[in-house]
């Protein structure tokens, strides 16, 4: 299949696939013409090498984030009870929507790895579009949720305030406070809560903006036909990485949201 | 009985017809562009060598300041803070800039393809970008020296680093951060390229054992430096806006950094030595004629080298406070570590043993070698033992310890290789006589260096300061005068290399009458290495098949 390319979109792919030339000149000695100068002996061996280097990059991506849940591994064994109640000062609601932003974004992502397949240009343009809009809908709600914690004074640094966890509001509908008050020591480690919420959550963030702005790459290289005569390994490739992305924000939404969420009282 | 021993294996063609392939990497494309935009492995390979060159000549400046700091007791040269600078810098470009790359960014570069039977590394252009964010990372180290330098010691350890120094670290992080994944790119293009370009019937046990050795320093790269630079992030956010993750006024905690730090750090120690025990390998095995004695023993050491390289980082951190149950659990793991590193050790005395040896330059580099790691590696069985370590960490014996692996063991294997390989880079040979001497003179300036400071650390002087007590100046004296030695030993290649890139002899394709498919292209090679790519049906290191191939081109031109 990969063999039968029609297309003339692609040149350096399609000379990648051909056989190669070297001539000797009257002085004996192998000369290779420099339009030759390609490596791979087939595209099998190209599009394999190129998946297989995606899935180390991968591999070190997740030990790039391991760093971050190792830190929060160690400070929520520490600071269970100020874990508890920052992490339910995080928006559930959005948070959740998120998930499901997220997981319809990397549904459209396997669509259009299986359109570049089956080379169907314009579903396959339709689908990284799609993809795209969800994935910027994911960084609006997230943009929405740290205005929020903006608000609260729940950013780390300077403008922090403990104040809504040593003196928790009442709650109008119960008249009482919905948690327990915290200790100042205890209530002031809400802060490394908040910082690990900012730190994993905004890496997550700033992979997804990468990942647009291939995104939008991508679309344009397959709205010309790039990736309709089967070679599809930017797109596969991709899709791994949107995927991975996706991954991560399945063990953040969990660990950072819902550490603690039977009520109280 | 008096039989002069002047036999050597060095077979150069006739110096009178021989001349350098009319067409090879180097003058395929011209001029300064050709390069700066190149995709050839070789090509990257010579601006690896280049950039690193000039790396380790600013660092090596530094430790000549510092040991002339140190050559007298009284504070004389700099000031405190400066000193603090000069080995801060010394460690950063040394380790960063020079070390990590060595090795594998230059030989293995060069090398990995061919030796492998392939055109090129798996991506190109991706090894092209390491060297660019290589380049980065240097000059912002510059700035940052420029700016006024760093003196938080090459470990960046908090909270020094974060509350206490008013100096450049976040450029040096930024430097660190970005050469960093100059190191993971190229690890994962060497992964990548070993597992799918081998040519026919180049088997995994048919591989060198440089490939093995840079494979398990590979993997360390890929698994270990994104932890280091998730941790510099971490730094320079906390020195930045005070975020309290490595702040224990803040409930944060210093030793999570020196986890992080070493969880990478302590790996990293591998990656600069296990390449260069790749290059040990192959010199051993072509100056004694002999197939590397166990090659399946040593090319499963390295392995595991890399497998237990991940789980002796807290040794670092004996005297931090860590449990007395972790301390032992990691001291034990230390000394496993010992295990494949004498596994190698006794597999290359067992090389020799019997082998038809000739000590050319490459040769003797490679016994200073073996005699130097060998100390340096039973020192650290010494720094692992925890009893031990409570009196020597922190002195000049941990110091002469790491310099003993690090300059005695890795550049001596960096400088061996180089050698060996100089006549497959360049098409020229080195002026044999010269560059023995300058082996030499390495050999005992080293010494002259470094073993006084296994006495100073073992009497108690502490590292990392400018002063000390008046009785420990004769040891320092002897200290010093080695490292000027030293020094001539490490400028001389650098004069009789450039030397012979115009006026070395012709070395044709196999001076050395090696085995590895390198020796069996032109010299220098095809930008694409290979007009076909070969079919490997040999062992590695099987010199009889040389012999008879040798043998059959005798009969075929005859």
């Amino acid at each position: 299949m990969a063999n039968s390319i029609t297309s003339t979109g692609h040149v350096d792919h399609l000379e990648k696939l051909m056989p190669h030339e070297s001539i000797i000149n009257d002085e004996g000695e192998h000369v290779v013409l420099p339009q030759h100068r390609h490596h791979f002996e087939t595209a099998e061996q190209q599009r394999e090498a190129g998946s297989f280097g995606m899935w180390l990059f991968l591999l070190t991506e997740i030990m790039f984030f391991g760093g971050l849940f190792f830190a929060y591994l160690l400070y929520r064994n520490w600071y269970y009870p100020a874990f508890a109640v920052a992490s339910n000062q995080l928006n559930v609601p959005e948070g959740a929507a998120n998930t499901a932003i997220l997981i319809t974004s990397g549904f459209f992502m396997a669509l259009g790895v299986w359109a570049a397949e089956v080379r169907k240009k314009k579903l396959l343009v339709l689908m990284l579009v799609f993809t795209t809009i969800f994935g910027v809908a994911f960084l609006g709600v997230k943009a929405d949720e740290y205005h929020e914690k903006y608000e609260k004074h729940h950013i780390p640094g300077a403008s922090f305030s403990t104040s809504m966890f040593t003196n928790p509001p009442v709650n109008p509908k119960t008249g009482k406070p919905d948690e327990l008050p915290l200790a100042p020591d205890m209530a002031q480690h809400t802060e490394i809560f908040f910082f690990l919420y900012f730190a994993m959550t905004g890496m997550h963030a700033f992979h997804m903006i990468i990942g647009i702005v291939l995104l939008f790459w991508l679309t344009w290289r397959a709205h010309r036909g790039e990736f309709s005569s089967g070679y599809v390994a930017p797109i596969e490739n991709f899709g791994l990485y949107w995927h991975f992305v996706d991954i991560v924000w399945l063990f953040l939404f969990p660990l950072l949201y819902l550490i603690n969420r039977h009520p109280i009282h | 009985m008096s039989t002069p021993i002047t036999h050597t294996i060095v077979n150069l063609p006739d110096q009178a017809t021989a001349r350098i392939p009319k067409r090879n990497y180097i003058n395929n494309e011209h001029g300064l562009l050709s390069w700066l935009l190149t995709g050839d492995h070789k090509r990257i390979a010579i601006l690896y060598l280049i950039s690193i060159t000039f790396f380790f000549f600013i660092g090596g400046a530094f430790a000549g300041l510092i040991r002339l700091e140190l050559l007298t007791p009284a504070p004389d040269l700099v000031s405190s803070d400066t000193y603090n600078k000069f080995f801060t810098m010394h460690g950063i470009i040394m380790i960063f800039l020079f070390l990590v790359p060595s090795v594998p960014a230059t030989l293995g570069n060069f090398l990995i393809p061919i030796m492998i039977g392939a055109k090129d590394l798996a991506f190109p252009k991706i090894n092209l970008l390491s060297w660019y964010l290589y380049v980065i990372g240097g000059i912002l180290t510059l700035a940052a020296l420029v700016l006024g330098g760093v003196d938080t010691g090459w470990t960046f350890t908090t909270p020094l680093s974060t509350h206490y120094l008013n100096t450049h670290v976040i450029t040096a992080a930024t430097a660190i951060f970005i050469a960093g994944f100059a190191s993971i790119f190229t690890g994962l293009n060497f992964i990548v390229t070993i597992h799918r370009m081998r040519a026919p019937g180049m088997t995994w046990f048919r591989m060198p054992l440089f490939v093995w050795s840079n494979y398990a320093a590979s993997i360390l790269m890929v698994l270990g430096t994104p932890v280091l630079a998730i941790t510099l992030v971490l730094v320079a956010l906390e020195r930045l806006i005070g975020i309290g993750v490595f702040d224990p006024t803040k409930g944060g905690d210093p030793l999570l950094f020196q986890h992080l730090f070493w969880f990478y750090s302590h790996p990293a120690v591998y990656i600069m030595i296990l390449p260069g025990m790749g290059v040990i390998s192959e010199v051993i095995s072509t100056f004694s004629r002999k197939r590397v004695f166990g090659y399946t023993a040593v090319a499963f050491s390295s392995v595991a080298i890399a497998l237990f390289g991940f789980f002796v980082w807290a040794h670092h951190m004996f005297i931090m406070g860590v449990s007395n149950y972790s301390a032992l659990v990691f001291s034990l793991l230390t000394m496993l570590v010992a295990v494949p590193s004498a596994i190698k050790i006794f597999n290359w005395a067992f090389t020799l043993q019997k082998g038809s040896i000739t000590f050319e330059t490459p040769m003797l580099y490679a016994f200073a070698f073996i005699g130097l790691f060998t100390i340096g590696g039973l020192t650290g069985i010494f720094l692992g033992s925890l009893g031990m370590d409570i009196h020597l960490t922190e002195t000049y014996f941990i110091v002469a310890h790491f310099h003993y692996v690090m300059v005695g063991g890795m550049l001596m294997a960096f400088l061996a290789g180089i050698h060996f390989w100089w006549p497959k880079m360049t098409g020229r040979m080195y002026p044999e006589s010269l560059s023995k001497l300058s082996a030499v003179t390495s050999f005992i300036g080293f010494n002259l260096t470094f073993m006084p400071q296994f006495i100073l650390g073992y009497l108690g002087m502490p590292r990392r300061y400018h002063a000390y007590p008046a009785e420990y100046q004769v040891l320092n004296v002897l200290s010093t005068a080695g490292a000027t030695v030293l020094g001539v030993g490490f400028m001389l290649p650098l004069l009789y290399l450039g030397w012979s890139l115009k006026y070395g002899a012709i070395a044709g394709n196999n001076p050395w009458q090696a085995t590895g498919l390198e020796w069996q292209i032109q010299s220098p090679p095809l930008t694409e290495n290979f007009t076909e790519i070969p079919i490997i049906d040999y062992e590695a290191y099987d010199y009889e098949w040389l012999e008879k191939k040798q043998r059959e081109e005798v009969t075929t031109v005859g």
